[in-house]
């Protein structure tokens, strides 16, 4: 990103958290939402662990409980649930507003989203944390890279998350309706992500699976640092599939955006 | 001719909703797939949890299946029949609901008929395969009674549903940015229910028992089609009182919602 | 009486921020204590300012809202409690939101309409029939709604709130944002519908014309009280409001300030067009313009007449 570019993306970034901060009811009744699945999931996890004779997948309770709030937590931050944002303006033809911008399209709605993961974190990834610390217990981890990589992952996760919903969306341009995709999407990210249950839990053919695609480095690679299934240089890999995930998915959607915009500019939309 | 009737009136409602969503063929087999895929996520999470033990607070993976069936179909018959009733803050700030408050016929049933998710039929599909395999698969002593409650079961899960989107969508007329409030009740009623009550602790158990029933809509009847006793001491006939929880639902959403449209035009408050 | 409103108020609850955390809770009065009354084959015009409390009078009127106090009847009905018996004999257009189908072609949402309202076919068919012709709806009675002009839409939207031939007809805004011949087809349209059918129409507008063309009597709200029931030359005489001639003459000529019973305005082109200001109940144009021909020779003139913002302005600001 060349350095001019920096502060129109600083500024949309702040743009994208004042505006999602504005929905403070919305908030609240996401964090409840959000708490109340939480117990449930981990509910059916601890009955899992009691069966197994308390430890499954490399869990204990308290981990198993680490796993379901930071899951809960990461719900808002990385999206988890449908986003047709961008499709709605395809359809709409705002896309050509967007277009006609001085920046670049991608980089501004990446810039804007990193905006509204980080409001979605403060707003409603805190408080089911802190919620499942005091009634559940939570972990947090004793290893500092684990700290130190957090951050970094948590940002790459939504940079993943937002690549893939990007070129989702861009199916817009080449389909009438878009809700079937994006449901598609919804759901395979969330079970392969490991957001209903974790990656570790799944039959060997289905890891495999789970790990040849983004999805996991969404949901499941955060989580990792924290739980400390993933420490030291585990860490560090985790952190790189991610970085490659970003680049790679995020090279593919400018690579489909050209063509979209080609075919919009062709056909006059 | 025959004069006009109010069930005429709705068949047509509905009649041109079915209309509107076939004349989208292509779109409509992709929602319909999605919705079919939606159902073997959900039963993924079920297997996956099955493949790390043999049973899940004491019952196996047979007869937490045959709940999953009975849960997801009476979710999918509600969610395809009334799910949208929490779009309500929509209707309202369009003007919507204004315009159905204008017409000759109640606005609850208007919002009803205004959609109809045809796409459901999907899910509710896929569970009724998944239900046949359980019953198959579990040891069930047949008797007219028990093949009765089999049939009236998802019924009875659906009015059970319905009646609680009902009543969640209409907190909206209380508070209008916090319709994700009701997603705890349904979409969280309908997780929850899809598992053996036994792994819940007790406070979820008799909310969603004696507040929200969910668990007459699969628990408690898989327990007398299978001819157990509830681990939990609950009394037997409860197992068979899934049309009664039904009924007052119903009771319970109307008045609720009742109370809510007075509130909207401002005879409430 | 269609309509009878007796001291009629609606309190809504303000809440605001007052300080960081505190919040004030303030009632303000949207409608204010509104008496009037509309006989049967009338057709109002009710003007007033945004926020005046028009919106809020409607939504009593038809049943959505609840009034705080007073009593309001209409076709003989309480209107939220016999809401939907009153809605088989009102029809009401909201200018900003519809009432059809947005994705079923226009047929579409007349047949649904009528199935609502439980018309047997032959009565609707015949209306519709009639409907399509006059406001010349039949080219894109097949388009779906949503691909639909604004002017199209809304003679659907007429079409629809016409179709279970109500007793009232009540407009919100019904022209705002027609073009001129969107907006004359509508008001002969509805002159008409008063005439042949004896529909009581009552409705709510920015524009005069529309007044001009329909309303024989006014209602004028401002800050929820009623400021004036009456004609709109009546309500013209009462602000005093003066209508302007403007003449152009063949040669500039020096300012006439001084022609009898007018006003000079402005002189323009270095006198070439003067604007003179004169009330009508204290002269006519016609003594105006034979004032000012008898002084200088005249090329072109034309009388303005007040506009409705104008009017109502002044009528707050005596």
């Amino acid at each position: 990103m060349p350095l001019i570019a920096v502060r129109p993306a600083a500024v949309l970034a702040g743009s994208g958290f004042r505006r999602w901060s504005a929905y403070r009811q919305a908030a609240i009744a996401g964090i409840f939402v959000n708490t109340v699945f939480g117990v449930i999931k981990l509910s059916i996890l601890l009955g899992v662990a009691d069966s197994a004779g308390g430890r499954v997948g490399g869990y204990d309770e308290v981990g198993l409980s680490t796993y379901a709030w930071m899951s809960q937590a990461l719900i808002a931050v990385v999206v988890l649930f449908s986003w047709t944002e961008l499709a709605d303006r395809v359809r709409t033809g705002d896309i050509a507003v967007d277009l006609a911008r001085p920046v670049d399209l991608q980089l501004a709605w990446l810039a804007a989203d990193i905006g509204r993961a980080a409001w979605a974190l403060l707003s409603r990834g805190v408080v089911p944390i802190l919620f499942g610390a005091a009634a559940f217990g939570f972990r947090v981890p004793r290893d500092p890279t684990a700290w130190l990589l957090l951050p970094v992952a948590v940002t790459l996760a939504v940079a993943v998350s937002f690549a893939c919903r990007f070129l989702v969306n861009l199916s817009a341009f080449w389909i009438i309706e878009v809700r079937g995709p994006v449901t598609f999407y919804v759901l395979v990210s969330g079970l392969l992500g490991g957001h209903l249950i974790p990656v570790q839990l799944f039959p060997e053919w289905m890891q495999v699976l789970a790990y040849a695609t983004p999805f996991p480095s969404m949901v499941q690679s955060p989580i990792d640092l924290v739980t400390g299934q993933a420490a030291g240089s585990e860490a560090l890999l985790l952190v790189t599939v991610q970085l490659g995930w970003a680049v790679l998915l995020l090279g593919l959607g400018r690579l489909v955006l050209r063509r979209a915009t080609r075919r919009l500019v062709v056909q006059g939309g | 001719m025959a004069e006009p009737t109010v069930t005429g009136a709705y068949a047509a409602l509905v009649r041109s909703r079915v209309a509107a969503q076939a004349s989208y063929r292509s779109s409509f087999a992709i929602d319909v797939a999605a919705q079919v895929l939606l159902a073997v996520v959900e039963f993924a999470e079920v297997y996956v949890v099955f493949h790390q033990v043999h049973s899940l607070g004491g019952f196996s993976f047979a007869e937490v299946t045959l709940m999953f069936a009975l849960a997801t179909t009476a979710f999918g018959l509600a969610d395809g029949a009334v799910g949208h009733v929490d779009q309500l803050p929509h209707y309202v700030r369009t003007g919507q609901l204004d315009v159905f408050l204008l017409r000759p016929l109640s606005a609850l049933g208007q919002l009803v008929s205004s959609d109809f998710a045809l796409r459901r039929l999907g899910r509710v599909a896929t569970s009724l395969v998944i239900l046949v395999l359980a019953l198959v698969a579990v040891d069930v002593d047949w008797s007219p009674e028990r093949a009765a409650l089999l049939l009236v079961t998802p019924l009875a899960g659906a009015v059970i549903f319905s009646s609680v989107f009902v009543a969640a969508s209409a907190v909206a007329f209380w508070l209008v940015e916090g319709t994700e409030f009701a997603n705890a009740l349904t979409y969280g009623g309908s997780y929850l229910s899809s598992f053996p009550f036994t792994v819940f602790g007790s406070a979820i158990r008799r909310f969603f028992t004696f507040a929200v029933p969910a668990a007459f809509v699969a628990y408690l009847p898989a327990l007398a089609l299978l001819g157990r006793p509830d681990p939990l001491g609950m009394p037997g006939w409860l197992s068979w009182a899934g049309p009664v929880a039904a009924c007052l639902s119903v009771a319970v959403s109307a008045v609720t919602w009742r109370t809510g449209l007075r509130r909207y035009v401002g005879a409430g408050s | 009486m269609i309509v009878e409103a007796s001291d009629l108020r609606r309190d809504f609850v303000v809440r605001r921020k007052a300080g960081r955390l505190r919040r004030t809770r303030d009632v303000v009065a949207a409608v204010d204590g509104i008496s009037f009354s509309i006989g049967a084959g009338e057709c109002v015009g009710y003007i007033g300012a945004n926020g005046a409390g028009k919106s809020t009078t409607i939504k009593m009127l038809t049943g959505i809202l609840v009034p705080t106090s007073g009593t309001v009847r209409v076709c003989g009905l309480d209107p939220v409690r016999q809401r939907t018996s009153l809605a088989r004999r009102i029809g009401v257009v909201f200018g900003q939101r519809s009432q059809l189908w947005w994705d079923l072609p226009l047929r579409e949402s007349f047949r649904l309409l009528a199935a609502i309202h439980r018309l047997p076919a032959l009565q609707w068919r015949d209306r519709l029939d009639e409907c399509v012709a006059l406001l010349e709806t039949g080219p894109f009675l097949e388009t779906p709604v949503r691909q639909l002009s604004l002017g199209q839409r809304m003679r659907g939207e007429v079409t629809a709130a016409l179709l279970h031939s109500p007793e009232l007809l009540v407009l919100d805004e019904p022209t705002i944002g027609l073009d001129l011949l969107s907006k004359e087809r509508l008001r002969a349209f509805l002159a008409r519908e008063r005439r042949e059918r004896g529909t009581t129409i009552l409705l709510t507008t920015h524009d005069l014309p529309d007044i001009e063309r329909l309303c024989d009597r006014i209602l004028v709200v401002d800050h929820g009280r009623m400021a004036f029931d009456g004609t709109l030359p009546g309500l013209i005489e009462r602000v005093g409001a003066e209508r302007v001639l403007i003449i152009d003459l063949m040669e500039p000529e020096p300012a006439l300030f001084d022609v009898p019973g007018t006003t000079l305005l402005q002189v323009e082109a270095g006198g070439l067009r003067q604007h003179l200001a004169f009330r009508p109940e204290q002269t006519t144009a016609a003594e105006v313009v034979a004032a000012v021909s008898a002084r200088v020779a005249l090329r072109d003139l034309a009388v303005t007449e007040p506009d409705i913002e104008d009017v109502v302005r002044r009528l707050y600001q005596p």
